[in-house]
């Protein structure tokens, strides 16, 4: 398949589509950028393995050396909550879709509207459609997908990568943001 | 006509010869409201209400339009078609175009039932959905046309009002003609109300003409399961949802005395509808049951009618040479009409092989045909199924060049390529656990470039789980009693039962059928009333607990707290809508008559109603939700859910959004975001529960009813996401209404949000409906 070919086969995009993130320094220089940026993590990181690890351990790594807030959709906050790390916010992914596509809204901290929103596990058609929403709603935000399937809907987004490829990846984010 | 003269395997039908006659003396002295056979544009401004809460969040499933030939043009943004349609607007006029689909399916249903039932009983036959027990026979058609009907002939003039506004909205979608999304979404709402009303139509037709349960609460259960059918006996299988030729096979092995040496079995709704009429009929699961069953070679005869069937199935059905009758205009599948020959000639034509299938349009010669031909082909076919067995699952599994194509292609993102590395060395365990979560759609199939049949594989990996498949389903009982609604009125509008939560709709779930089961018991452990109908309500028979009993066995089959009600086929669903109206009428006494915008301000704001499409996947469930939208009743989807294009949200952050009038006092006043939303989509069952929870609050509770659904909400958001919700304080308007056994976190909370106590209203979005008003109205 193709670098940026939805992993979905018949969810293609539309005429604008993701720009890939072809190697680390990538994502860390959108993430650099961004003033507010914001992480939107669903319940499959907490069922994602990758190798020894889980999506979500990777998730907390970032999170934690970056001082990212987390918003833990559907009863992905257990799993948080379990590892000792507390989400910024729970809340249902249309929810924060919708309050993210509001450029009036003042964010969790109600400290003002977030510039970059960042997924990762959340089932492959909902991230779809909610990256739609946003693609299609809410100009002022940039948003990135850190899974390792192409999502045509983001800003950026991996190409469709193996597990391998991708851990490595998240490592050097996450080290090079700690930095 | 006598009812006696109706034979049903229900034995149970006394008290209905008595009603009959009474109903027809009824007069109906109601006055009648403002809003009769509203127009496109009648209730506007009740929807605009609605809107203003609930704004749409559109999520574009396609950022093109390819509806004209100036198209296709690019949406993306804030670009504009050549028409000049925006993003939004297009976004709302396609669900227009999916909810006209899924109403002219039930209206196109009704019509016909409503001719048949004509034909053949005549139109002075009277309606009758429950004798004394239910004296509101037609909340919806009561309410939205301001008639009454008596007969079937009644029914034609609902009817006609129901296609001349179907027509109507359908013009709306042409190229130039509405502009604004949020006239789109009322449109919509539109819709699903009409779309409403013909489930009410189909459903009171056909309880009235065929003797279905007439409100009763303890239907027969009924046996479900591919593992319940006699596979020795000829089966026969029906599909779909318009029941007439599959009541024609049962007069038919009655008339015959064929009843016990023929299986009967059927998927979808058809099924539920024709096990409403004889218990002795088999359910065999939701309609991703249908590649399942067939390719299990155990059908001999396959008859179709209407609606959800697959479109391969005559395909499919040659692959295990079962003769396919179709018997519906809407769905000929390109088979010659027979309708004309003799039964006996078709007969020979299909069990020679000479023809895949042929297409009979009159019911009265379907029973024969079928009953004929499974009898002769049953020993021919021998059950040749084609599961791969055990053995041939590892040579084939060998093939796979783990290319991931099938898993690209699955909606579930099932790990097929793993399980088939696991199955090519001899490990089975993969594959079979894919049956519990696999939706029957063979995209897998369509996509492999190996040609393995997956689907098949996953299938005979999953052997004994399938002959396991032996549940329980409680026969659907149609209406609930006015006697039920008279006790449960007060409970439900003071809060103190919790809510009425509805499990409808279609199977395409995110993680199996299991996951329907598993919130019907959790809801109705906890004292809500639980309604199931359609799919969903045969997918939460299809689970035992740790007893081996089914949901319809744990609990009883009222409408009380507790009670697990399957009222019936999709069109059945009318009943639960109406349930939630005739709380407005006979409970609270507020006249239904062309009195639309009042009873939905009502339902809205005191019936903790939520409606659960856990598998929603066609246009009819998408109208199913429409129709509930414009009742202020909300719906929760699954995460496939999102791919009707857009969610409607209340923001819980926005506190001007949540005033409300207090009709005592015309003051407007700060309730809470009771419902927060009217359709959104969960992630997760788990999720799920929690909004459901949630989602039955109402401005109206009392204090004693909002702890009760405090406390479901905390300790469901404890349990599935670990820490208490960080909106309670948003739902404590006074100290009462803090539960007892959580107040030290609770009123810890308030303490920190600094929340001040509030009154509780007598609430209501209308100003007409202020009794001393204050304000401008
Ligand atoms: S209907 Fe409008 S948006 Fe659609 S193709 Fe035609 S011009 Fe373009
Ligand atoms: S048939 Fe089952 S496994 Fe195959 S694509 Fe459909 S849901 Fe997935
Ligand atoms: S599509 Fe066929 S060959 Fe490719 S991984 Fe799936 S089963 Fe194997």
């Amino acid at each position: 398949m193709a670098n940026n070919e939805a992993w979905m086969t018949a969810e293609v995009g539309g005429p604008k589509r993701a720009s890939l993130i072809t190697k680390p320094e990538v994502a860390e220089a959108m993430i650099r950028r961004a003033r507010r940026p914001i992480l939107v993590i669903g319940h499959l990181a907490a069922e994602i393995e990758m190798e020894d690890k889980k999506l979500i351990d990777y998730v907390i790594d970032l999170a934690t050396n970056t001082g990212i807030p987390v918003v833990a959709t559907a009863h992905t906050g257990n799993a948080f909550l379990g590892r000792r790390f507390t989400p910024a916010s729970i809340m249902s992914a249309v929810d924060i879709g919708n309050r993210l596509a509001d450029p009036t809204w003042k964010g969790i901290d109600g400290n003002g509207p977030y510039d970059l929103a960042m997924f990762a596990g959340l089932p492959y058609s909902l991230a779809w459609t909610l990256l739609s929403g946003l693609k299609n709603f809410a100009p002022h935000l940039k948003t990135m997908t850190l899974d390792n399937v192409y999502h045509p809907n983001a800003n950026w987004s991996f190409p469709n990568i193996s597990i391998k490829d991708w851990i490595i990846n998240l490592q050097a984010i996450i080290r090079d943001l700690g930095e | 006509m006598k009812i006696g003269e109706l034979k049903t395997d229900f034995g149970n039908i006394k008290d209905l010869q008595l009603s009959i006659g009474q109903a027809k003396e009824e007069k109906w002295e109601e006055p009648m409201g403002p809003t009769p056979f509203p127009s496109l544009t009648t209730l506007r401004e009740w929807d605009k209400k609605l809107l203003e809460r609930y704004k749409p969040f559109y999520m574009p499933f396609c950022d093109m339009c390819c509806l004209c030939t100036q198209g296709k043009c690019d949406l993306t943004g804030p670009k504009r078609g050549a028409c000049g349609i925006s993003m939004p607007a297009q976004q709302s006029r396609t669900v227009l175009i999916t909810v006209c689909i899924g109403a002219a399916t039930h209206i196109g249903h009704a019509r016909e039932l409503v001719t048949s039932i004509s034909e053949k009983f005549g139109k002075d036959h009277p309606l009758d959905v429950g004798g004394h027990n239910v004296e509101v026979e037609a909340p919806l058609i009561r309410l939205v046309c301001g008639i009454k009907p008596e007969t079937i002939g009644d029914l034609d003039e609902v009817l006609d009002y129901l296609e001349n506004q179907l027509t109507q909205l359908l013009a709306v979608t042409h190229t130039g003609q509405e502009g604004s999304s949020v006239d789109f979404e009322s449109k919509v709402f539109h819709a699903g109300m009409i779309d409403q009303v013909a489930m009410e139509v189909a459903d009171i037709a056909q309880i009235s003409a065929f003797g279905f349960p007439k409100a009763e609460e303890e239907t027969p259960l009924i046996e479900l399961g591919m593992g319940a059918v006699d596979t020795s006996k000829p089966v026969i299988l029906v599909v779909g949802h318009n029941v007439p030729p599959a009541v024609n096979i049962v007069d038919y092995l009655q008339k015959t005395k064929l009843t016990e040496e023929v299986e009967l079995t059927g998927i979808c709704c058809t099924s539920l509808d024709i096990s409403r009429y004889t218990p002795k009929a088999k359910i065999i699961g939701p309609i991703s049951w249908q590649l399942r069953y067939v390719r299990s070679g155990v059908p001999d005869v396959i008859v179709v009618d209407e609606q959800c069937v697959r479109a391969d199935l005559l395909i499919e059905a040659q692959r295990i040479h079962a003769p396919l009758i179709a018997t519906n205009q809407k769905n000929c599948l390109g088979l010659e009409d027979r309708t004309n020959d003799r039964p006996d000639d078709i007969v020979a034509d299909m069990v020679s092989e000479k023809v895949p299938g042929v297409l009979i349009l009159e019911t009265n010669q379907v029973g024969e045909v079928a009953t004929k031909t499974a009898i002769q082909v049953a020993p021919k076919r021998k059950k040749m199924g084609f599961f791969p067995k055990k053995e041939e699952l590892k040579e084939i599994a060998r093939k796979c060049n783990q290319c991931k194509e099938c898993r690209r292609s699955c909606p579930n993102d099932a790990a097929i390529p793993e399980a088939m590395k696991a199955a090519g060395k001899g490990n089975f365990a993969l594959l079979e656990e894919m049956y519990d979560e696999c939706v029957g759609c063979a995209r897998c199939e369509q996509a492999c470039p190996q040609k393995i049949p997956i689907h098949s594989m996953i299938l005979g990996a999953a052997q004994e789980k399938v002959k396991e498949e032996k549940y329980k389903i409680r026969a659907g009982r149609g209406a609930i009693q006015d006697i039920e609604i008279r006790q449960v009125g007060g409970p439900i509008v003071l809060g103190e039962i919790p809510g009425v939560v509805a499990f409808v709709g279609c199977p395409n779930f995110p993680k199996g059928g299991k996951e329907v089961a598993e919130m019907v018991i959790e809801f109705a452990k906890r004292r809500y009333i639980v309604c199931t109908s359609g799919c969903a309500a045969i997918a939460a028979g299809m689970y035992k607990n740790d007893e081996g009993k089914t949901a319809y066995e744990l609990f009883p089959g009222s409408f009380e707290a507790g009670g697990v009600v399957n009222v019936g086929s999709c069109v059945s669903n009318a009943h639960i809508a109406g349930a939630a109206v005739k709380i407005a009428s006979i409970f609270a006494r507020r006249n239904l008559r062309g009195n639309y915008e009042e009873i939905a301000d009502y339902v809205y704001n005191r019936v903790g109603a939520v409606g659960v499409a856990w598998g929603a996947m066609t246009q009819k469930a998408a109208a199913i939700a429409s129709g509930f939208w414009r009742l202020g009743i909300p719906v929760v989807v699954g995460p496939h859910g999102t791919k009707y294009r857009r969610m409607l949200l209340g923001r819980r952050d926005k506190e001007e959004l949540w005033y409300t009038y207090d009709a005592r006092t015309g003051d407007k006043v700060y309730t809470s975001p009771a419902p927060e939303h009217l359709f959104v989509a969960a992630e997760t069952k788990e999720e799920a529960m929690v909004m459901i929870a949630k989602l039955c609050m109402r401005p109206n509770d009392t204090s004693k009813g909002r702890a009760i659904k405090l406390t479901n909400y905390v300790d469901l958001h404890k349990r599935n996401f670990g820490s208490i919700p960080d909106d309670v304080h948003l739902y404590v308007r006074t100290m009462a209404d803090v539960p007892i056994t959580m107040k030290d976190e609770i009123v810890k909370m308030l303490n920190e949000k600094q929340w001040k106590e509030r009154t509780i209203p007598d609430p209501t979005l209308l100003p007409r409906m202020i009794r001393k008003a204050k304000v401008k109205v």
